[in-house]
């Protein structure tokens, strides 16, 4: 069969979608793709975090390399010129003439700049794309004031940008209110109030008349009524419009004030053309969001399948924290539906108002404004668009608990149909179905249904769907540790906390069943030791450990150990290193420079051990917990000291944030890196938290991970100072030791933490659960009682003796057998054991 | 060094004392030049268990490193190396019963832990 071509003109969120859709629908066709900006898609939605650190790369939503793999043929940079529907080619700026059977329109949109004069001066900027972002970082250096023009959701968002880069940030907005389009009066006030609150100051009813040079700034902007107001930067966000150009120019048929006017299947006038995303006009409406853009993509490349969907619009209700308010809007906020009800609730001292707009019967929700408080959203949203019954009294459905107030919708109430996930269209139904199919926990739902990948504003309604459904199948979401204990770890942490439990056989005789086993013996052991810091080998723990924590270090596949000392940061003096050389030599074991920055010695007999941590420790040297779910590495790169990019001193970084948390016992291992610069040496991208200076201090990654499923920390908190820093560390460790399970890292906990990083800052930084002292006691007091384990063990003779091979011999395991292999020994293989030892026999 | 008794035909070694086990979890013995594990659970009715030492399945000599517990009603230890539970009575690997390990009967005798070597 011969390929049909598609050439898709546009490479944003929607353009990206289309082609991920084509590729993975398995029909066969030869993509071209035809980006004007100049790198390929990336994630519009989250913009504006480009101002709180997150690199361009991390916006990214696939890379070339990506594209080429999956057979893609794309270019960027020089956009379409003209499109030829004749000879069914396009051809671009630079002259280039791409050929294609289906052509797909996916150019979103640019944003307005109205027609003022003087709208074109140096510091008027717009607010849409990476480079624009670039244009305001870079002016913005020079400038004091800032003024975004236009107060709806766009508007708002670039007025943050502004107020994290430190300016006085004006918005000034021709209509009366704030986010018209969204918000009910009522709302538009409060949220008006709380952004004025923050120090935003705002000017509506203002129409600008003209911008002219200012004598002490750089502008002058005069509006209407006479007023004017000074400013160096203008950022344009006065609302966007088609970028319909080449379709106007190919004669397609366009909408009365632009847009690419689409049917159900998303053509347009010409049946070999599609148009898709912001550029595309559907039933008069042009649909300024994300999700309703995604499901235009589904279905157009839906059209060369078999299997055709249809585009039927699309709900525009939005969840949004803006500045850091809540705001929600669903459906009719405005109350234009006859005979509407309307049920409004305003606190104005803890500045929350929410407004519900319900059908004249009071059965249905017709829609709602939340402004301070989004915590009913989900709910409020299920209830809209899935048409359920309303209670008899809906307004109990947005009063405080205290007044009546009901609590929110139960997943179980929802239809199979009800959208849980609209970014990526996941349905409860499709969730059920990845429960049948065997996934049993909600990270296992998540990777397989990509449900709450997008925006993330599903993720706490996904949990209790997931949860509700594995509990009515009587798949009880068996969260207990093991038989012997019906609880998880969280829960056993605080009995053992509030009861002052001191021992496993307490724990158990309280709480438990049966002797224990290897899952729980050890989860409380670790407990035991985060809360009372014991040094590990009393004997009423003892019998709790691994192995590996019994003989403080790990053992290896032929029954021998592993030696790592710590060596903190990866720094070490010349003279430690022959120590380390000599002490291996002396007991002929294996070395190896770890992928930890650090040297590891294998191959030590257990009755070998003490001797050897004897001589390591009498040269200054203290165990590297390499066994332990505890702390193992800071990485550290060279820093400013040396390198000539470094901005401060990450070894000495490396070196405190070690030593200040090693010995701590967490649910899994921890680790840990610091970089001198954004170069990024020491891969604290990778790690459970992660440093990287900046010129004024340190930015904050937390919750990465390589291993098994690799994760990018995220990026926390910008330019700390090194006590803020150690702060907000104290308190994300202790908040995971505390709440995580068994052998979850940070990044499998994250990613079952209801409400997410939003939430894990929320706690962290802002102390929404008031917990941040006791967090940093509890953290204070581990650190204050740290003992090096090894030095305690070989000081003690009645310790000692458990370091025999046998009671009642001194001989060792002849059974261990090595060779020589580049010159250092290893485990001899099953077949050359049997051969040494009938040798020796 | 041991001293071997031999009694009704049976012969019982003696290993060590009672102060030399650890509570709740295991120590190794060399028994008549096997290696053999031993297990104190003080608060049983027998509270001293023996198992040979090797794992079969990791193939190295250390049942004696692993963790005591339970599951369901049967007491066991579970192999350091990948963590199969073997029955401290009988020897038997629950996840994989084709492996057993040869279990040893024991008894205490005025503080002298003794395995039974023979009979
Ligand atoms: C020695 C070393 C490999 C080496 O020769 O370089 C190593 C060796 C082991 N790793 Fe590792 N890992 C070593 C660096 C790493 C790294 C790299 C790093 O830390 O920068 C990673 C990926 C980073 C990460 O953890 O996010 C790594 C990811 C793992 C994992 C997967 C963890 C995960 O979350 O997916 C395991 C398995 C586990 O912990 O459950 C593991 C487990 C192990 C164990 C403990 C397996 C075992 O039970 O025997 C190995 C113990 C060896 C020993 O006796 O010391 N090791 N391991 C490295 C020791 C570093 C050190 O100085 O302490
Ligand atoms: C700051 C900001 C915040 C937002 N927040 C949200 C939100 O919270 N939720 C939400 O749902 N939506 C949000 N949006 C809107 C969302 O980003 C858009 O709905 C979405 O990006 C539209 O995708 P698109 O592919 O249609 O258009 P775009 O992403 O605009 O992509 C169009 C691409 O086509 C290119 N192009 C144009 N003409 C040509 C040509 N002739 N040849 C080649 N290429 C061309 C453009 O350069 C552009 O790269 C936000 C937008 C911004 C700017
Ligand atoms: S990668 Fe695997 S084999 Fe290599 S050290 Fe880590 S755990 Fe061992
Ligand atoms: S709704 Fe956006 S990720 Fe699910």
């Amino acid at each position: 069969m011969n390929e049909q071509k598609i050439v898709v003109v546009g490479n944003g969120m929607v353009g990206h979608h289309y082609v991920e859709t084509l590729a993975k629908s398995g029909v066969s066709a030869n993509i071209c793709v035809i980006g004007g900006e100049p790198r390929p898609a990336y994630d519009r939605v989250h913009l504006s975090e480009y101002f709180a650190g997150r690199k361009p790369e991390e916006l990214a939503l696939t890379t070339r390399e990506h594209y080429q793999e999956i057979g893609v043929d794309a270019h960027f940079g020089d956009p379409v010129a003209k499109i030829d529907r004749k000879a069914k080619a396009v051809i671009t700026d630079g002259g280039r003439r791409f050929k294609y059977d289906k052509l797909v329109l996916a150019t979103g949109s640019y944003p307005f700049v109205p027609p003022i004069p003087g709208s074109d001066s140096k510091g008027c900027l717009t607010y849409r794309t990476i480079d624009d972002l670039g244009m305001i970082k870079a002016q913005a250096k020079k400038a004091k004031v800032g003024v975004v023009v236009g107060g709806g959701l766009l508007g708002l968002e670039a007025a943050n940008a502004l107020k994290l880069l430190g300016m006085e940030t004006h918005v000034v907005e021709f209509a009366p209110g704030l986010m018209g389009v969204q918000l009910d009066d009522g709302g538009s006030t409060m949220l008006r109030r709380k952004i004025e609150a923050l120090g935003v100051r705002v000017h509506t009813g203002k129409a600008t008349q003209n911008i002219k040079a200012g004598t002490d700034t750089r502008l002058l902007m005069e509006f209407a009524d006479g007023e004017s107001l000074a400013t160096d930067m203008i950022v344009f966000s006065a609302g966007i419009r088609p970028s319909d150009q080449i379709a106007r120019d190919a004669g397609l048929e366009l909408g009365g004030r632009g847009g690419i006017v689409v049917d159900y299947h998303c053509r347009t006038s010409d049946s070999d053309i599609f148009a898709i995303g912001e550029c595309a006009l559907f039933g008069g409406m042009i649909y300024g969001l994300v999700a309703p853009g995604y499901r235009m993509a589904e279905a157009a490349a839906s059209q060369l399948s078999e299997d055709k969907l249809a585009f039927q619009g699309s709900d525009m209700s939005t969840k949004l924290k803006l500045l850091g308010v809540d705001v929600g809007s669903i459906g009719d906020a405005h109350g234009k539906t006859e005979k509407a009800i309307n049920f409004v609730f305003s606190d104005e001292r803890d500045e929350v108002y929410k407004r519900l707009v319900v059908t004249a019967d009071g059965k249905n929700l017709l829609g709602a404004v939340l402004i301070g408080d989004c915590s009913d959203y989900d709910s409020l949203l299920q209830y809209y668009l899935n048409e359920i019954e309303l209670p008899a009294s809906p307004e109990n459905l947005i009063l405080p608990e205290s007044a009546g107030g009901i609590p929110a919708l139960g997943a179980a109430a929802l239809p199979a149909t009800a959208t849980i996930c609209s970014c990526l269209n996941v349905s409860k139904g499709a969730i059920i179905e990845a429960i049948e199919g065997g996934c049993c926990s909600l990270g296992e739902v998540k990777t397989s249904t990509a449900a709450a990948s997008g925006c993330g504003g599903c993720a706490a309604l996904l949990k209790n769907v997931v949860e509700d459904e594995m509990a009515s199948r009587g798949l009880e979401v068996d969260t207990s540790i093991c038989e012997h204990f019906s609880y998880t770890r969280q829960e056993l942490f605080h009995m053992i906390k509030v009861e002052a439990i001191k021992s496993f056989a307490e724990l158990l005789e309280k709480h438990g069943k049966g002797h224990g086993c290897d899952i729980c013996k050890p989860a409380v052991a670790s407990i035991l030791a985060s809360l009372w810091n014991d040094y590990i080998l009393e004997e009423k723990h003892v019998g709790l450990q691994d192995t590996n924590d019994t003989f403080l270090a790990n053992m290896q596949k032929n029954g021998t150990y592993s030696v790592v000392p710590r060596i903190a940061g990866g720094e070490i003096t010349p003279d430690k290193l022959i120590v380390l050389g000599e002490v291996a030599k002396k007991y002929q074991l294996y070395t190896k420079i770890t992928g930890g920055q650090r040297i590891d010695l294998f191959g030590a007999r257990l009755e070998q051990l003490p001797d050897i941590w004897g001589e390591l420790i009498s040269a200054g040297f203290e165990t590297g917990h390499a066994y332990g779910k505890s702390l193992r590495t800071v990485k550290s790169c060279v820093g400013s000291t040396w390198c000539r990019y470094g901005q401060q001193d990450s070894v000495a970084m490396a070196l405190y944030v070690e030593n200040r948390y090693k010995g701590l016992r967490s649910p899994h291992k921890l680790k840990s890196a610091v970089s001198g610069c954004t170069r990024e040496c020491a891969e604290a991208q990778s790690k459970d938290f992660g440093i990287i200076a900046t010129e004024t201090g340190w930015n904050l990654y937390v919750c990465g991970n390589g291993g098994m499923r690799p994760r990018h920390a995220d990026l926390f908190a910008t330019d700390l100072d090194d006590e803020t820093l150690i702060k907000y560390i104290d308190r994300f460790l202790m908040f995971y030791i505390r709440t995580a399970d068994r052998l979850q890292r940070t990044s499998v906990w994250l990613d079952n933490l209801e409400g997410g990083m939003d939430y894990l800052k929320e706690v962290v930084i802002q102390d929404k659960l008031q917990i941040a002292r006791e967090l940093e006691q509890q953290m204070n007091d581990v650190v204050g009682t740290y003992q090096c384990e090894w030095r305690t063990t070989i000081e003690d003779a009645d310790k000692l003796k458990r370091f025999r091979t046998f009671v009642n011999s001194g001989e060792s395991d002849s059974n261990i057998v090595f060779v020589q292999e580049r010159g250092q020994p290893r485990p001899a293989s099953e077949s050359e054991t049997i051969e040494i030892l009938a040798k020796t026999a | 060094m041991s001293v071997v008794k031999i009694l009704k035909n049976e012969c019982w070694e003696d290993v060590c004392t009672l102060a030399d086990l650890v509570p709740n979890s295991g120590i190794c013995a060399l028994v008549s030049g096997q290696q053999v594990a031993i297990f104190y659970l003080p608060q049983e009715e027998t509270s001293v268990y023996a198992l040979h030492n090797r794992d079969p399945i990791g193939q190295a000599d250390v049942i004696s490193r692993g963790i005591l517990g339970s599951i369901g009603d049967e007491l066991v230890v579970a192999s350091p190396l990948y963590k199969q539970h073997f029955k401290l009575s009988s020897g038997v690997c629950l996840e994989q019963p084709e492996h057993t390990l040869q279990s040893y009967k024991t008894r205490v005798i005025d503080s002298c832990v003794q395995v039974l070597v023979s009979s």
